[in-house]
């Protein structure tokens, strides 16, 4: 998000969060779908919780709505503790993966259904449903039934009905799973406006990476029932706690090698990883030195590393890793691409390059001899 | 061509199995009563040619369907069981309804079960059947030993020849016929939409009425028609089990065909009773197309 800097609750000792799971675990039968999990969302976030499908994401944002109950632990939403309270009164609002949109009813009624059960008066229930259809852009498909209407706008409608009754906190699974590539692209930001808008929380259900980066303010990382990493779209990204994160999050090569404490007189400290046999070397110099003796892994985002025909100067910032490889593969991807090199010992290696020429004049091409290479500072070392 | 003889299959057989037994049970409905072999004149003679067939034309009245309107037994007959299929139609649902809803939310891996037990009674010939309910619900019979045994009655409970039995019998007889469109609107149903509705604050019972209800009307309306239609007519079930006071059409009809040997004044009770149901047999056409274009 873009005020990320300003609006950081989960770093204030004192801001009181707006959802508690305190110790919280679900099992179904002998499975285990969430295991003793404590975590808190602020109000006015917009959290998501992301991960492989079976890793308990959607049962942790049913146990939210209420339509499961934890097995052990507590789940409080503004300081309430949500054990015997039925979905139905909860100040929560879900928009489910199927839009769950009336079928017998037109776009109007199943934004007002929530209204109406709340005893609303008919002129306040014509204010609000007007005001939903408004920020969601319907009015014009008001007295249409959701068969009448296209995927994008069976969504919104989704969305209008569950913001309908300005709940605090509305829960999104896989909102936007139904939408072709382009309208989830805008869709995204739409979201993020009406987030913004409202200044609702926002919890979003997603298993698509780049989903969960672009809407949210936080992003938790969930692996078999529990949450490997909390953290900012930018840190989970740059700053994977796990090489699970950093192999779920975006593209990435992994080289396992041994690590020893850096010692080339240099004074800059890191350490030095030994992982292939007559292969220099790798530096890290912005790794832990704790890390010395233990196995290791190094994390490389594949638009951290450098490709070239020639190897690049020793002294340079790249020159200290630089391996040498050929070019099995190139990814084109329009604006960007991928080259798959492979070294001497068979490893490949992902490079990623701007194609700021045009592809046709593009000096490096299949079976090239090349060198990939990267600052010392671009990889993440990680134990493990 | 091949469309012409596709089509013409089905028309051959309405037009053979439909339209011309009911040309001649009108035509009858039309005769007067004679002693004769068929028990009906004027017979048609083709022999006696264009002059012949004035004649026959001729001969044809409406004598006796003035005759049913001047004894009441035909109306109160057909009143009755119209009375009786409505109310037989209301119970099956009110028993039918939550058997469908109740399998419809049952574990999928028991739901063909569920439904093989539901279609199982078809299996044996329902007259069968409906001695068994005579056997059941006569004095002597399984049910009244039952509740002496356990000391809840003392004497037996006269149910054979009621119309209570009658009601017992339609309600079995039809109820797979009202469970299995029900069950088929609502085991279509997202089960979501409950939650949804849940979600947005309406009760259990909110959302039942408000989302699963609406939602299996056409299986509702579907179910009641093939219990209604069937019924209004029916002889077998009153015969056996109903008394004397038990009015239904069907076993007037029956009378007057046997008994009294007046194909007449037996045809003209059918062809009324055909004008009768026609009326609901068109509503469920068009129930059945608006739930055709629903789907589309």
């Amino acid at each position: 998000m873009v005020n990320s800097t300003s609006f950081a609750p989960w770093n204030d000792p004192h801001a009181k969060p707006l959802i508690q799971f305190k110790n919280v675990t679900k099992r179904f039968g002998a499975f285990v779908a969430i295991e003793d999990l404590t975590q808190d969302i602020f109000a006015q976030e917009f959290f998501a919780l992301l991960g492989p499908s079976g890793c308990g994401k959607t049962t942790m944002m049913r146990m939210l709505a209420g339509f499961e109950t934890p097995t052990q632990g507590q789940i409080l939403i503004d300081g309430q503790d949500m054990a015997n309270v039925p979905p139905n009164k909860r100040a929560v609002n879900m928009m489910f993966q199927s839009y769950a949109l009336f079928p017998h009813l037109s776009v109007w009624e199943n934004i007002a259904f929530g209204l109406k059960r709340d005893g609303k008066s008919k002129s306040e229930i014509e204010t609000r449903v007007a005001e939903m259809l408004r920020l969601t852009r319907l009015e014009k498909f008001k007295s249409r039934k959701p068969h009448q209407i296209s995927g994008g706008q069976r969504q919104r409608v989704a969305l209008a009905r569950s913001l309908a009754k300005g709940p605090k906190l509305l829960l999104l699974d896989e909102p936007l799973g139904a939408l072709d590539k382009k309208l989830r692209e805008e869709t995204q930001f739409e979201l993020m406006d009406i987030q913004e808008k409202t200044g609702t929380t926002f919890v979003i259900v997603t298993h698509d990476q780049e989903e969960a980066m672009t809407v949210a303010s936080r992003v938790a990382v969930m692996d078999e029932g529990r949450i490997v990493q909390v953290d900012t779209p930018d840190k989970i990204y740059e700053e994977p706690n796990s090489v699970y994160v950093a192999d779920f999050i975006g593209d990435v090569n992994l080289l396992r090698g041994q690590a020893t404490a850096r010692k080339d007189g240099s004074g800059d400290g890191g350490i030095s990883i030994a992982w292939a046999m007559e292969q220099p070397d790798l530096i890290a110099s912005n790794a832990d030195q704790a890390l010395t003796n233990k196995s290791v892994t190094l994390a490389l985002r594949p638009e951290k590393v450098a490709i070239s025909k020639e190897r690049p100067p020793e002294d340079g910032p790249s020159g200290i890793n630089a391996l040498e490889g050929t070019v099995i593969d190139i990814g084109y991807l329009g604006n960007l691409s991928t080259y798959h090199v492979q070294l001497a010992d068979g490893t490949m290696i992902k490079a990623q390059a701007t194609n700021t020429r045009r592809v046709a004049r593009r000096d490096i091409s299949w079976e090239d001899t090349v060198w990939v290479s990267f600052t010392t500072t671009a990889g993440v070392v990680l134990e493990g | 061509m091949q469309r012409i003889v596709l089509i013409a299959v089905p028309y051959f057989w309405l037009v053979a199995l439909f339209l011309v037994p009911f040309l001649i049970v009108l035509k009858i409905s039309l005769s007067d009563p004679a002693l004769a072999i068929p028990p009906y004149a004027p017979t048609l003679d083709l022999a006696a040619g264009w002059q012949g067939f004035l004649e026959f034309l001729r001969a044809l009245d409406l004598d006796n369907f003035v005759f049913l309107t001047e004894d009441d037994l035909y109306w109160k007959a057909y009143w009755s069981s119209l009375k009786i299929a409505f109310t037989a139609t209301f119970i099956t649902l009110l028993v039918g309804y939550p058997i469908a809803y109740a399998m419809a939310r049952s574990a999928p891996e028991w739901r063909p079960t569920l439904l093989m037990l539901v279609i199982l009674p078809f299996w044996t010939s329902f007259l069968i059947r409906v001695y068994a309910w005579m056997g059941i619900l006569s004095s002597e019979g399984v049910l009244n030993q039952a509740l002496m045994w356990l000391g809840l009655i003392s004497d037996p409970l006269t149910i054979l020849n009621t119309n209570i039995a009658v009601y017992i019998g339609i309600v079995y007889t039809y109820l797979p016929f009202m469970i299995l469109p029900i069950y088929s609107g609502l085991e279509r149903m997202d089960d979501s939409l409950i939650e949804a509705a849940e979600d947005l604050g309406a009760s259990k019972l909110g959302a039942f009425w408000l989302v699963t209800f609406p939602l299996s009307v056409q299986g509702v309306i579907a179910g009641c028609f093939l219990v209604f239609i069937p019924t209004i007519g029916e002889f077998v079930i009153p015969s056996l089990l109903g008394g004397s006071e038990t009015l239904m059409i069907g076993k007037v009809l029956w009378e007057e065909f046997f008994n009294n040997r007046d194909w007449p004044v037996a045809s003209a009770v059918a062809i009324i009773l055909l004008l009768i149901l026609v009326i609901p047999i068109i509503l469920f056409q068009r129930n059945e197309q608006k739930a055709r274009e629903a789907d589309q």
